[in-house]
């Protein structure tokens, strides 16, 4: 538990300070950010080994730093520089580091939810224990795609799991004016996969189902999707609160910042007693330390080469 | 010497690719079915089972993602499409995903797929059943589009795409199922950079592919007769175009017609002529391409026969250039 609080704040940390950096204008590539949302990712990555696969979103900072994958390569990819993960071609929608089985990400929404499902059948054929977790947001089950691959995965029977992290937002419009019923979980009974509704901002709920799904997943090949319900703390893409446009109330914004991840973890390991102010403390800073590093990497990093405009089709 | 029908080709290529690698699996909706993919299939079934021949439901899209992760994570896929029509719906998979990923993540996600796609033209199938997208695929970026004329590059070709790392869409017209030449038995590959020239002339050089090139063979032979020395390429690979075989030809021959099964506007024609013109080759006449109108194939079998080109058109065209009429 410890080890997630410990990611849950690598997660919040490093988007703050990607957050800063948008504000100065070094940051230029879109880039979106999962703030509040930090519990899910964190807690479900707990369950993974680097064997195991994550496919990703536009909003995928926390899969990939929660999956392990290389920071200062991460940071440097958001910069779109020579070092990062992507060699500067993707920005912070495209990343990737195979090195942990973080499998990429996608900038069109639902677009790697069939393809973590064809890594769940390689596992299967192969018989090799692994997982695949494809991570998204509410906005991706608007999609044709989404129905399609949770078929797929019941029908061949296959070790993957869908994770809708529903934050209640495609870009700007919520689920009830999207959908006939909000429910995903409702929503997706009819195709006969495992699947449950948790709170997304509690960890310790998170942690109790997913390691179920998991297991199942990894014993029996069995698919299972988790929906967490949670909410994005920023607007869809930068650093805004997205307070004055009209499709979110500052209360709301208000509400779900009293039930954040972090904090509702600290406080529950606090009363255990496995962990006190002080340690807390230092643990921030150490982190604080190691995003900072990510920035200066980041930032004195080459711009990629334009011989290598052509490289890697 | 033996031979073989191009389904047949194509069904060897499977059974011994299949046997070779066990990392194959086929993907792809009726691929187990008698109806949809001729005689391609045969045998498949029966030698390797359900687990690695996927009939799956006509979700197009999804399985088209399925087959990237698959791909991405140490499988061999086929993925097929039994008309091409239907890839429509796998549109945001191919040219958003398929294309993209290794590029977009620096190179670290190369896609080892192939996928068959079966152009079914004629027959009265009207418009969305019939359609030929090479020139579609061509202009997306990181696709590379083959398109056999023969049961010897079927072959060739179809374990060439097995053995690239990066997607290849094999594109085939099942008109062609059942002419037959001469196919070696053992395993061989043919290079997926060079386009064929498969009849050498001097007076005009004609680039034809898939199921035109037969029709181009048989213009050629009654264009000789009239005392035209046709020189004839088989395209065969759409992307990456071989100029250099073409604009090689050209400059000796100072003339150009481009044969193509696609649309005119923005198609294979229009690209190959538009290379010769940019390498400054001065021709002696207009170049000539013939294509199908812009327009969707109708179905009625009288307009099916103004609608596709044919030996005639071919004939006709090309003494245009000579200034003559037929």
């Amino acid at each position: 538990m410890i080890k997630i609080l410990e990611k849950m704040l690598l997660i919040r940390i490093f988007e703050e300070m990607v957050a800063e950096n948008i504000k100065k204008g070094e940051i230029k590539c879109p880039v979106h950010l999962s703030i509040g949302q930090e519990g899910i990712s964190a807690t479900i990555c707990e369950f993974l080994n680097d064997k195991d696969y994550v496919f990703s979103t536009h909003r995928n900072h926390g899969h990939y730093l929660a999956k392990g994958g290389n920071l200062n390569r991460l940071m440097a990819e958001i910069y779109c520089k020579e070092t990062g993960c992507s060699n500067g071609k993707g920005g912070s929608m495209h990343v990737i580091d195979r090195s942990v089985n973080f499998m990429g990400s996608s900038a069109i929404v639902s677009g790697t939810i069939p393809i973590a499902v064809g890594a769940a059948l390689t596992i299967k054929r192969h018989n090799t224990n692994q997982v695949s977790v494809a991570f998204f947001g509410d906005g991706a089950t608007d999609e044709g795609i989404f129905y399609e691959s949770i078929n797929l995965s019941v029908l061949y029977n296959l070790p993957v799991i869908f994770v809708c992290e529903n934050n209640d937002f495609a870009t700007h419009l919520p689920n009830r004016m999207r959908q006939s019923n909000i429910s995903v979980t409702e929503r997706i009974n009819g195709f006969k996969i495992n699947s449950k509704n948790v709170d997304g901002n509690n960890p310790i709920e998170i942690y109790e189902v997913a390691g179920e799904m998991i297991e199942r997943a990894r014993k029996n090949c069995a698919p299972s999707l988790l929906e967490c319900t949670t909410y994005r703390w920023l607007s869809h893409a930068g650093y805004w609160q997205d307070l004055d446009v009209g499709y979110r109330r500052k209360e709301d914004v208000e509400f779900w910042m009293n039930k954040c991840p972090i904090k509702y973890l600290y406080n529950y390991l606090k009363l255990d007693q496995k962990i006190d102010e002080n340690q807390f403390e230092l643990m921030k800073t150490e982190i604080r330390k190691k995003v900072t590093d990510a920035v200066l990497f980041a930032r004195n990093s080459r711009s990629p080469n334009i011989l290598n405009l052509d490289k890697g089709l | 010497m033996r031979k073989l029908k191009f389904s047949a080709a194509i069904n060897e290529a499977q059974h011994m690719a299949m046997i070779n690698n066990s990392d194959i699996i086929q993907i792809g909706q009726g691929i187990n079915s008698p109806f949809y993919v001729g005689q391609t299939m045969v045998g498949l079934l029966d030698r390797f089972g359900v687990e690695r021949l996927i009939d799956t439901p006509l979700s197009e899209s999804a399985i088209t993602g399925m087959a990237i992760g698959a791909a991405i994570t140490g499988l061999r896929p086929i993925l097929t499409f039994p008309r091409m029509d239907f890839m429509y719906y796998s549109m945001d998979q191919i040219c958003n995903h398929i294309s993209t990923f290794n590029y977009s993540l620096g190179g670290n996600s190369p896609i080892p797929l192939l996928i068959r796609a079966i152009i079914n033209r004629k027959g009265e199938q009207g418009a969305q059943h019939s359609q030929a997208l090479h020139g579609l695929f061509m202009h997306i970026p990181g696709l590379t589009i083959i398109m056999p004329s023969n049961s010897f590059d079927a072959k060739g070709m179809f374990l060439a795409a097995l053995e690239e790392e990066n997607p290849v869409i094999f594109i085939e017209d099942s008109e062609l199922y059942q002419e037959e030449c001469v196919v070696p038995e053992e395993y061989y590959i043919v290079d997926l950079k060079k386009a064929k020239v498969t009849n050498e002339g001097d007076d005009i050089t004609m680039v034809s592919s898939s199921v035109l090139l037969s029709k181009s063979k048989d213009a050629l032979i009654e264009l000789k007769k009239m005392g035209i020395n046709v020189e004839l390429i088989d395209l065969r690979i759409i992307k990456p175009i071989d100029f250099e075989t073409i604009l090689n030809s050209v400059k000796k021959t100072k003339k150009i017609i481009v044969v193509d099964g696609g649309w005119s506007t923005a198609g294979v024609a229009s690209e190959i002529i538009s290379m010769v013109a940019i390498k400054g080759i001065r021709l002696s006449n207009p170049p000539i391409k013939i294509t199908l109108p812009d327009l969707p194939a109708p179905a009625s079998s009288v307009l099916e026969e103004a609608y596709y080109p044919n030996t005639a058109k071919i004939i006709t065209e090309t003494l245009k250039n000579f200034n003559r009429n037929l």
